[in-house]
């Protein structure tokens, strides 16, 4: 009896753990929800449910903008990110993790040493060469300013991730003649699945939710991401903060992004079941 | 393979990242040896360190430094004890999964901006729900001003940031987590170790260079931390990260050599403390495959 | 339709001829006598196009201007009414709602030279700021037409003997109070600030007694931000003491007087003002005294909407006078065009419309924006839908400026400087005497010893 009630002890404290965690991560959003639905001086109250709950947020937020062409802007942008960091990170880290020559060490730090440079710091050359290539006021601008902080994470974790899988499989491709290019892309990279997945959905969201680039690189409605778009979301005056707006366009922003990361788990979890690690 | 292809597959990442990141990089090192403004960005001449040295014997930069410093050592911690112990928690088979992690993401899908914006409400002092929820509870007698207050001003940020990106170590050390085989655990449980002993032994150190790699990436992340600051606390002197402070003299003030100065110094600061961290994490850097 | 032949120089019985009129008021102004005439001309054969009926070709340009909801729509409103008049167009580029952050916008495409927005909308501080990137308009616009706008303002935006904006509109700190809490406890509206401090203490002490444990005397803008730099001026304004930086370029911000007034100030603070006020902007105040627990707060004319809307706790309840001692500060906007405008002419007519009486005055009664033309203060319908109006017209003429015609490019740094001084007097980290003459070793250093 007694380990019984040990284990069931023991499954209560996880319940509750878990009870704890969902209440922390989630409570902010339950908060932003239930602010959304309320508007004018009701915000100023504290209550937990709203007395008189409205989607009139919601509609404002799509009628005062082109929500919903920022909402492609942003799924454009971040989606074009994390694919070409995940491409070239990939390609780099083949050499990286499973080469060895002079200089590895060096570059990797070097390449850890971007990510030390605050944003503000490269925000006015970045401005510079932007306008230069012609590409302000436009998405591929956008896009090809945040490589610079995706790249070096993206490099840094499948680097390590590649490094950890046996040196078996290497020597039986080389013996089946396999170029370097077949290892990479047939044996490796299906091998790294949850590598992939995990920093492609990473260099996504920090994609999704920069917001000084966004603000400085796009000029017009059409072409501003949903961070400065939410940013912009106006009151009737210059000093109110649209409180209800603001919290409707988060609730939108989003869910998407929870509904990707629910399509990304199964990935996650087909990756394991596949085996191939196990040897 | 030979150092050549390696070479060519490094090819295309390092074009791009010199573009990107070298450029501006250069520019910003040029003039933080000006005296450059931003309104007359053509006139300028070049003055040596003296940017660096009037920054040396400004108390203000270097009360941002610590700041900062203070700041990513108290939120990294946090994070990575609590992200592993998340990671740990969804690791475990049970139903819902799938519907905890994506609970568990919210906090880092929400722009940080409105984040920022969101949790500045709930702390407000006056009718902020954290406050009338202390106050019900008869916790506190009076409302506590926590951004305002120049003593519990960076512990609001730390708290903020702690909530927003746990969810970044969790997930990364979930990842990890996963690659494990099941075998280790089942010698663990014939070995007689319990579920903490595993965890020290076992499980720690197979997941150690994706932790130390978290680690890094959230102590850059922390040590450049700029919008989180900016929305609750603005340019508050007392909570003031080196970011704002760069921002501040380079934006506001408008001084290009002095800000670009500050910015460069801020990366002198964070090479310093990763050397730190790579040597003390003993995270390999030219290893071989295992 | 603005015609500029016709002058009203109401009452003014001396009949002078029109170009000596000119050249005096030019004098007055310290403005140089440039070549205007052809500018003038362009500028007015802008207006007088219309007659001709929309013969030019359509040019295309694009205005920064009004980022919220009625700003944005009043504007909007505006230029569709100017190129319906000129058969131009105008696009409206929206912009972020922090001042700042527009600021740094605005700063980084003038310094890029890109001629993507012609015309800005800007801040009271920031003429002296982006001088070298606007155009001089008073080589645009004549006279009568400036002559007729609140000579603070001009004065405002002439920089270096430049005039580079146009005062579009404005407004100064009120003072809102709970006029049935004061009739209540048998006060008057306070005069001083010291008599301010009395009545909230008095007033709060017997309404949390009463039972509102809520309830604060004065709630301000303490936040370390340019809205203290204006709430402490307003301190300094009315008691005498002199501002930041004198007319002449000299730091004469640290007097015993001033460091009186900042003490008084940080007194409040624990008292009758709750701790947070030190991050509190316009929005936090108001939703303090908004939601009934605050007997005073300082806020802007925007407020008074919102404090007497149906659904406010406080609805009727409220009153608003002119701060103690009759300080005011000036806020507002102006209207600038870029100096890389590739169509001058275009933006200068925009300008012109936008800042002239009959725009000021829709602007007035259907927004609320009030004028910066004082003959509209006398008109029932702009005083009808301004009441805020009634009571700050007369110190707005005697307000006092921020220093950013004088310190120009640096004035974002000597602000900076003056609030975090402020605020370390507020929240007790230094005393005052410390804060100003640790503050006027700086503003020395960074004012180049007068310099500016």
């Amino acid at each position: 009896m007694k380990r019984g009630a040990a284990r069931l002890l023991r499954r209560l404290l996880f319940a509750v753990l878990v009870l704890a965690i969902v209440l922390y991560t989630v409570f902010p959003f339950y908060w932003a929800v239930v602010s959304s639905l309320k508007s004018g001086a009701a915000l100023y109250t504290v209550e937990f449910l709203p007395a008189s709950p409205s989607l009139d947020n919601y509609v404002a937020v799509f009628r005062g903008q082109p929500f919903g062409r920022n909402i492609l802007n942003s799924v454009l942008v971040a989606g074009s990110v994390a694919l070409v960091s995940l491409a070239l990170a990939a390609s780099a880290a083949f050499a990286l993790g499973r080469v060895s020559f002079r200089g590895r060490a060096t570059l990797l730090v070097v390449i850890l040493g971007v990510s030390m440079f605050p944003q503000v710091a490269v925000l006015s050359g970045l401005f510079e060469l932007i306008r230069a290539l012609g590409l302000y006021n436009n998405l591929l601008g956008l896009s090809l300013s945040y490589l610079i902080f995706t790249l070096p994470f993206t490099v840094w974790v499948l680097t390590t991730f590649i490094r950890e899988l046996p040196i078996e499989l290497e020597e039986a491709a080389v013996i089946d003649g396999a170029t370097p290019w077949i290892m990479l892309t047939r044996i490796f990279l299906p091998l790294m699945g949850p590598a992939l997945a995990t920093t492609g959905l990473l260099a996504f969201i920090a994609a999704w939710n920069e917001f000084l680039f966004a603000l400085t690189f796009t000029l017009t409605d059409e072409m501003r991401t949903v961070p400065v778009a939410i940013a912009l979301i106006t009151g009737s005056s210059r000093f109110e903060l649209p409180w209800g707006r603001i919290m409707a366009a988060s609730i939108v922003v989003t869910v998407p992004l929870i509904l990707l990361v629910l399509v990304f788990q199964r990935r996650i979890v087909s990756g394991l079941t596949a085996g191939a690690v196990k040897g | 393979m030979s150092a050549r292809a390696g070479w060519l597959f490094l090819l295309p990442m390092l074009s791009v990242l010199t573009l990107v990141a070298g450029w501006p990089l250069l520019r910003t090192i040029w003039f933080s040896l000006t005296d450059a403004r931003l309104d007359t960005l053509d006139a300028y001449t070049l003055v040596g360190l003296a940017n660096y040295r009037a920054l040396v014997a400004d108390p203000e930069w270097w009360r941002a430094v610590w700041n900062t410093l203070r700041f990513a050592a108290v939120s990294v911690t946090l994070e990575v004890v609590l992200g592993v112990i998340i990671a740990l928690t969804l690791n475990a088979r049970m139903r819902g999964r799938g519907v905890l992690r994506a609970a568990m993401l919210i906090p880092w899908a929400i722009p940080t901006v409105v984040s920022a914006q969101m949790w500045g409400w709930m702390l407000h002092d006056q009718y902020g729900v954290i406050n009338e929820g202390l106050l019900r509870l008869g916790l506190i007698a009076e409302p506590i001003a926590w951004t305002a207050e120049p003593s519990l001003a960076l512990w609001a940020v730390v708290a903020v940031d702690v909530w927003k990106t746990t969810p970044f170590v969790a997930l990364l050390v979930l990842a990890a987590l996963q690659l494990l085989p099941d075998e280790l655990y089942e010698a663990a449980e014939v070995d007689g170790l319990g579920p903490v002993g595993a965890f020290f032994r076992i499980t720690l150190p197979l997941i150690w260079p994706a932790l130390m790699v978290a680690v890094i990436f959230r102590a850059l992340d922390a040590m450049r931390v700029f919008d989180l600051m900016y929305v609750l606390t603005g340019n508050s002197r007392s909570a003031a990260s080196m970011s704002v402070y760069a921002r501040q003299q380079l934006v506001d003030f408008q001084d290009v050599g002095y800000g670009s100065a500050a910015a460069i110094f801020v990366v002198l600061v964070i090479a310093l403390v990763t050397a730190l961290l790579v040597t003390f994490g003993r995270v390999r850097l030219g290893g071989d495959a295992r | 339709m603005e015609r500029g032949g016709r002058s009203r120089n109401g009452g003014r019985a001396v009949a002078m001829k029109p170009k000596a009129r000119r050249w005096r008021y030019a004098q007055s102004l310290h403005l140089g006598m440039p070549s205007m005439h052809k500018h003038v001309a362009a500028a007015f054969a802008m207006f007088l196009g219309l007659a001709l009926g929309p013969a030019a070709a359509q040019t295309r340009i694009a205005i920064a201007c009004g980022s919220v909801g009625v700003e944005a729509q009043l504007c909007r409103e505006g230029v569709a009414e100017w190129a319906r008049l000129t058969g131009h167009r105008a696009d409206l580029v929206s912009t972020p709602i922090g001042s700042s952050e527009r600021l740094a916008l605005f700063q980084q495409l003038l310094a890029a030279g890109s001629a993507d927005i012609d015309v800005f909308q800007l801040d009271i501080v920031w003429p002296g700021i982006l001088s070298h990137q606007l155009l001089d308009l008073s080589e645009w616009i004549a006279p009568e037409l400036l002559e007729r706008h609140l000579p603070l303002l001009l004065r405002n935006n002439i920089v270096a003997g430049r005039l580079v904006a146009m005062p579009w509109f404005t407004h100064a700190g009120a003072m809102y109070f709970r006029r049935d809490l004061l009739e209540k406890h048998g006060r008057r509206i306070p005069e001083t600030w010291e008599e301010m401090a009395e009545t909230a203490q008095v007033i709060m002490r017997a309404e949390r007694a009463a039972g509102a444990s809520r309830m604060q005397g004065y709630v301000f803008q303490g936040r370390a931000y340019e809205g203290l730099t204006v709430n402490a001026l307003e301190w300094l304004a009315g008691s005498g003491a002199a501002g930041i930086i004198a007319p002449d370029g000299r730091v004469a911000i640290n007097t015993p007087r001033a460091a009186e007034v900042l003490t008084a100030a940080s007194r409040w603070v624990g008292t009758i003002t709750p701790r947070g006020v030190l991050n509190y902007a316009e929005e936090e105040a108001r939703g303090v005294f908004q939601s009934g627990n605050a007997v005073f707060m300082r806020n802007w004319p925007y407020a008074w909407q919102l404090v007497n809307a149906p659904d406010s706790p406080v609805h009727g309840r409220v009153g608003v006078a002119p701060l103690p001692l009759g300080a005011a500060v000036l806020g507002g906007e102006q209207l600038g065009v870029s100096r890389h405008s590739r169509h001058p002419e275009v933006a200068v007519s925009l300008v012109m419309y936008l800042t002239g009486r009959a725009e000021q005055r829709r602007r007035a009664i259907v927004g609320g924006m009030i004028p910066t033309i004082p003959e509209l203060y006398a008109e029932p319908e702009v005083l009808a839908a301004n009441p805020v109006l009634a009571q700050l017209r007369d110190v707005m003429a005697d307000a006092a400026l921020r220093p950013s015609a004088v310190t120009r490019g640096r004035y974002n740094q000597v602000s900076a400087e003056f609030w975090n001084a402020v605020h370390d007097v507020l929240s007790g980290e230094r005393g005052a005497a410390e804060a100003l003459g640790r503050l006027e070793r700086i503003l020395l250093r960074v004012g180049r010893d007068g310099h500016w």
